[in-house]
Parts: C-alpha cells; structure tokens; sequence
C-alpha cells in the first residue's frame, strides 16, 4: 500500500466512523454507503479486469428480493439474510458469467444486459417478488441477536462494516497475484492467454466476485430501506452504477465510493426539484463524462497531484 | 381445425403478429449492424430514435394533420438528420477509444432523449390511427390478414431488402464494406470516408425512424418504447451475429415468431424466450447463427 492510498484508507474509515454524528441524514448515509459498494463491485470487473457489464442490477436487485424474502417470510436473521442474498448472488453470477464470457467486448455488455433484462421479467411475473408492489415492510430485526437494528445507529454501524468488508475484499483481490492477472487480461487478453493463463476462469472467478458484493450491497439496501421492488432489478439501474464508476473514476479504488456517494447526493437533491429532468441530468451527465472526464474525479485529482496514473479501459 | 390445441385462427393470429414484430426486431439489428461496421459503436440510443420516429408520426398528425404516408417520408429525414448532428457534434470524438466508451456516450444520449419526451408526454400511451388505404381486413379462406399488419411485415421486408441489395450489389455498398474492412486504405483511394461515416449513421437512424412510424398504428406510442425494445434488440444481434446482411433479417424475423408462439402456448415465457435462445445460442455456438468465429 503506498502512502497516498494509505491516507485514503484513513480519510475513509474516520469519515465513515464520525458520519452519523455530522447531523447527516441517516438513512442517507446508508443508501449512499451500499451504492458506494455496489459501484466497487461493479469497478472490479470494469476497472479491474476491463469487462463491462451491463447487467449488475440483476445481481443488485435480486439479493435484494433474497434477503427481502427470507427474513420476512422465513424470519431469518440480518446476517443470515444478507449470507443468503450473497449466496444467490454469487450463484447468478456464476450462470450469468459463464455465458457472459463466451463473446468479448461489446457483445459481452450487450450479453450481461439482456440477461438481466430476463431476470427482471422472472421478477416481474414470479410470485414470490411481489410483483409490481414489490416486498414491503421488512423489518431490520436484530444482528446476531443482540443489536437491534431498528435503531438508526447500530444499523448505520452494520452498513459501514458491510462496506469495509467488501472495500477490503476488493482491494485484497486487486492486490493479489490474481488481480495481477485480472489486470494482464485487462492489458490484452490475448497475452495473457498465450502466457499460459486460463483467462476464462479468471475472468468468471472475478465475475462472481463481483455479482456477490453487489448482491451483499443490494441485501443491506434492502434491510435499511425495508423493502425491494422491481426498479433495483430494472435496466436503468445497471446504468446507474456504471455512471457512479465512470464519474468516480474507472479503475480507481476511492472513484467508486465518491461516485456513489456523487450520484445518490444529486439524486437526492434533485428528485423534488426537477421531477423527471433527472433522468436527462444523468444522461447529460453520462455525455459529457465520456467526451471530455474520462479519468473522472478521482482518476483527474490522482493526476492533478503529479502521480502518472494509466487510465482503465 | 386446431394445431397443438390451438384453434387455427388464434395461431394464425399470433404468427402474425409476431412476424409484425420480428420486422421491427429486423429492421433495428439490421441499423445496428450497418452502424456498428463501420463506426464500431453499438448505437445504445437506436431505441430511442426509433420512439422519435413513432412521435414523428403522432406530431405530424396532431399538429400539422399530415397523416401515415407524409410520416413515413418525413421521418426517417428529420430522425436521420437529427443523428447526423448527433454524429458530427459527439461520436466524431470518440471514434479513437475503446468501443465501450460508444455504448456509454449513446446510452447517455437514450436517457437524455427518454428523459426529453417523458416530460412532455407521460408515460401513458399515445393511439395512432391505422391510415384509410389499410383499415379493414381480407378474407383469404383459411384466416382473417389484418391488411395493416401485412402491410407492415411487407414494407419492412422491401427495406431490408433493398438495404441488403444497396450494400452488397452496388458501388456505394462496396464502398461501404471496404470502409468497414479498411478505412484508412479506403480513404487513401479518395474517398470521403468521414462523409460515409456520417451518412451511414444517418442512414441506420433512418431504419429505426421509418420502423417507429410503422409501429405507430399497432402499438401505443410511449416515451419508454425505445427501451423496452432496444435490449431485446440487442440479444436478436448476439443470437444472429453482426456479420451478416440476411442473417440480421432472418434473425429478427423468426425470434419475432418465436415470441408470437411463445403467446399462445405459454405465455408467461414471452418475454423470455429470446433471452433463452439467446443462452442457449451461446452455449451451443457462441459467434451467433450467422456470426464468424474469430
């Protein structure tokens, strides 16, 4: 860990231990923290090993609706919820990564995207999503049987943990020899190949990683939030990660966490103000960051701040 | 007289209307191709652009009361111009980066085109009356043809076509297919290849605006259209592979019947069924039906 990243780890976990007592909204707080991780995750693959999948809210959503359903209609705990949601996660990753990986760049968007649009119409029609009313009325329960999430605070202090883990997980992953590889394959795939790498399994392995952090973060969503519906399974919301990546900065480890916490601040201040104008916001947004903020915010201070940074992608 | 326990004319009916919307299915991919071969982007916002088409027709009738026929020809010029501007102003910057970065600056341009029309329109849908010369239905015997929907299975036939002909049988088309095998050795022959890049994205614009006035008449006309069909679009283009003229067509056409039939036999699968084939199809042969393996 070099000196500029080590400072940002500390930067993040202060922040992130005296939020709740900013006079931040909590429940703020939490949604942006799940984000946050949810655009790791997503940042992982993107970043990480150059595979852009359009299709994340299906994991998002989906172990939403797992750990939705289980605590409510099973009575499981917190963490066995949010243990199963990821376990479902991981395991969609794994169908949906292994056809995924059979066609490369383009097609490999465009596969991952219709996949979950096939996903989001089994929960459309399945009985045990709700439907269009989705799952209401979850309640927190308590975690480990001993705290009791329904207050602001102890929960707060869950999703903060839930984040670190999958923060750490993700820069554990990237730092090791098998991230190194992630990144050969990044580089050129076909190098990596003729090196004697099994670059499909590689590419799988980190596939599932990533489908089962962002499923950890859409279950904590869900058990902050208290209820699932179909809009964390719709297309729109894949879009949505893949901007928090893209103006946090692709590749980059704090890009992500800023991104997420960007997106769902504009969103939150906007949603009253302009109505329906959002949507044209993030797109305009989407336009302008490809043409000419491509590094993003963290990828443009990083080189602001003189150390040569190779842009992902 | 059944087939499968289906009575004929429920079956018939259904087949059609899955050809209907297999040829939009066909004409969308066949855009995409067209502008993937020689812009290597896949045009997120076609979906869009083929919603502006259909509106096209609704404001051409509600404001200036210029009916279908007018629509059909002034369309896919206003939609097709309106991408040419979209070209010249945006895409032109990023034809040097990964391809990716073309799929994330035209979905940006979907949500800000989507966005534009949802706060004028709603999101309820809009009718659009089938025009007089193809109102009523013919009696061929064995079932009732609703003359609109042959009408529109037939008009975007003649299009594909004639856009499989201008491509692969005359000398714009070789000029085309050499851009997309070469362009720098195309444009060192003298050709104005960037010219060629613009109108070829006009031109794929314009299919998608000709296929939302065709599909005014038969749907409701609504801001979300575009995307509900653009996904599906995409895995049609994974099934059949972009390499092919005929193949693109054949391939929207016949997963438009295979959704039709998936209606009448078990229609909870029919909005699934093309992402099915489409596993099954890169399970079985991953370059797509009529893709090249690489």
């Amino acid at each position: 860990m070099n000196n500029k990243t080590a400072v940002g780890f500390v930067l993040l976990v202060l922040l992130g231990l005296v939020a709740p007592y900013t006079g931040a909204y909590p429940i703020f707080l939490m949604k942006a923290l799940c984000f946050a991780l949810f655009a790791c995750a997503f940042n992982l693959l993107l970043g990480f090993t150059g595979l852009l999948s359009f299709g994340h809210a299906a994991f998002f959503g989906t172990a939403g609706y797992a750990a939705a359903y289980s605590i409510k209609a099973w009575g499981f705990a917190p963490e066995l919820g949010i243990l199963f949601a990821v376990t479902t996660a991981a395991l969609l990753g794994w169908a949906i990564g292994s056809l995924a990986i059979r066609r490369q760049g383009i097609y490999f968007a465009m596969i991952t995207l219709a996949m979950a649009q096939m996903i989001y119409f089994i929960c459309l029609q399945a009985k045990f999503t709700g439907a269009e009313d989705g799952l209401q009325g979850v309640p927190r329960g308590k975690l480990f049987g001993y705290f009791n999430l329904e207050d602001d605070i102890a929960m707060y202090y869950m999703v903060f943990a839930n984040f670190m883990i999958g923060f750490l997980l993700i820069y554990r992953t990237v730092h090791s020899p098998f991230g190194q590889v992630l990144k050969a394959i990044r580089e050129n795939e076909a190098r990596a190949l003729s090196l004697g790498y099994d670059v499909d399994k590689h590419k799988l392995l980190a596939f599932v990683i990533s489908a089962a952090l962002a499923g950890m973060a859409g279950a904590t969503k869900t058990i902050v939030l208290g209820f699932e519906t179909l809009t964390d399974v719709n297309w729109p919301q894949s879009g949505e990660v893949v901007l928090m990546t893209l103006i946090g900065g692709i590749g980059t480890m704090f890009g992500p966490v800023v991104g997420g916490f960007f997106i769902v601040t504009l969103e939150n201040e906007l949603a009253d103000k302009v109505g329906s104008w959002v949507q044209v916001i993030m797109g305009a947004i989407f336009v302008i960051c490809v043409l000419a903020f491509r590094r993003g915010i963290v990828g443009e201070l990083t080189a602001l701040f003189g150390r040569k940074k190779d842009v992902a992608v | 007289m059944e087939i499968f326990g289906v009575p004929i004319q429920a079956f018939l009916g259904q087949l059609l209307l899955g050809l209907v919307n297999g040829s939009f299915y066909a004409m969308l991919s066949l855009g995409l191709a067209v502008i993937f071969g020689l812009l290597n982007i896949i045009n997120f916002s076609h979906g869009a652009l083929y919603m502006m088409g259909a509106y096209v027709a609704f404001l051409a009738l509600d404001l200036l009361g210029l009916g279908f026929w007018w629509s059909l020809a002034l369309a896919p010029l206003i939609v097709g111009g309106f991408g040419i501007i979209i070209e010249r102003l945006l895409m032109r910057w990023i034809y040097k980066l990964d391809h990716l970065y073309g799929l994330l600056l035209t979905f940006g341009l979907a949500l800000i085109i989507e966005g534009v029309y949802r706060y004028f329109f709603g999101v309820s849908g809009q009718p659009y009356p089938v025009p007089d010369a193809l109102r009523g239905a013919t009696d061929l015997g064995f079932m009732i043809l609703p003359n609109y929907r042959a009408f529109v299975v037939l008009a975007s036939l003649i299009v594909c076509l004639g856009t499989w002909y201008v491509i692969e049988r005359t000398r714009l088309g070789a000029y085309l297919r050499a851009g997309t095998e070469n362009p720098q050795l195309v444009q060192a022959f003298g050709v104005n290849v960037p010219l060629m890049v613009t109108l070829t994205f006009g031109f794929g614009v314009a299919l998608a605006a000709i296929g939302g006035v065709l599909a005014a008449p038969v749907i409701q006309i609504n801001p979300l259209m575009g995307s509900n069909i653009i996904i599906v679009v995409f895995a049609v283009v994974v099934i059949g592979g972009m390499g092919s003229i005929l193949g693109s067509i054949l391939t929207g056409l016949g997963l438009g019947v295979i959704e039709g039939l998936a209606k009448v036999y078990y229609a909870e699968a029919s909005s699934t069924v093309v992402f099915v084939i489409m596993a099954i199809v890169l399970m079985v042969r991953p370059a797509g039906l009529f893709g090249k393996e690489k």
